[in-house]
């Protein structure tokens, strides 16, 4: 959904193949949720469970600028669970998801400089 | 200009003749006060909005998520020409109501969730990108007449 709303996304992946459904965007998929999993573990402490995608996201992928482009992310993914949890997606949830997606981000950026 | 393909005006326009005006706009602005709790500062004469549940159920939310997503329809009715359809709001939301456009984005990103949580699957990816561009140009036609 986000390579698909948001077309801009695609250029931190120009060596994947990007069609809907692709094996690659699978597998990346998979790979960031099972890291949101582990954060979901962490609450309270996000820095130190994200410490090396920190580092990474920093570093090597730089992806630019860091907030924004990962709110993009964040959106798409509140906007899955809405699909699949229709009304028990409340209010609620949606507070917590999205303030959970921000410190997510908010940790991922922490390196930039 | 914004263009619009034939196949999102035809997602845009058939996805909100299903849309329930009252409900929508009374979620996504009771969402926006609950989400983003200091957009209620601009709400003070609303009332009681101390919780998720006063704020859902405070009849002026409700009346106010209407009169916004009234609003809204007029963009969508009129998608060849949303520049001047919100010139005035635009004036009124920066010289009378003072408020930051970042705001304009945040609600637009909820009523899109809002949609989804109604339509889930119906509420394709396709359907996403059309919306998300909508709320963006109505967004930016907001904040158009800042100065």
């Amino acid at each position: 959904r986000m390579f698909i709303t948001y077309p801009q996304t695609k250029t931190y992946f120009p060596h994947f193949d990007l069609h809907h459904g692709s094996d690659q965007i699978r597998g990346h998929g998979k790979k960031v949720v099972t890291a949101l999993g582990n954060a979901v573990k962490s609450l309270d402490n996000l820095s130190q469970a994200l410490s090396e995608l920190s580092s990474l996201h920093a570093y090597n992928l730089r992806v630019d600028p860091p907030s924004f482009a990962l709110q993009l992310l964040s959106q798409c993914f509140q906007v899955v669970l809405a699909v699949h949890l229709g009304n028990d997606y409340t209010p609620e949830v949606h507070a917590a998801f999205d303030k959970f997606l921000s410190a997510v981000a908010a940790v991922l950026a922490e390196k930039y400089r | 200009m914004v263009h619009w393909s034939a196949e999102e005006k035809q997602l845009i326009t058939s996805l909100w003749s299903k849309v329930n005006v009252e409900e929508c706009g009374a979620e996504a602005l009771a969402r926006l006060l609950i989400v983003y709790p200091w957009t209620q500062r601009f709400f003070s004469s609303f009332g009681n909005l101390s919780s998720p549940t006063a704020i859902i159920g405070n009849p002026k939310v409700r009346a106010h998520g209407k009169k916004v997503l009234t609003s809204f329809g007029e963009a969508v009715k009129n998608l060849d020409n949303i520049k001047s359809t919100y010139s005035k709001l635009s004036e009124l939301h920066c010289e009378k109501l003072h408020v930051d456009p970042e705001n304009f984005r945040l609600l637009g990103d909820i009523l899109v969730i809002v949609l989804a949580s109604h339509f889930t699957r119906d509420f394709t990816p396709s359907c996403q990108f059309a919306w998300q561009k909508l709320v963006s140009v109505v967004a930016h036609a907001l904040a158009r007449k800042y100065h």
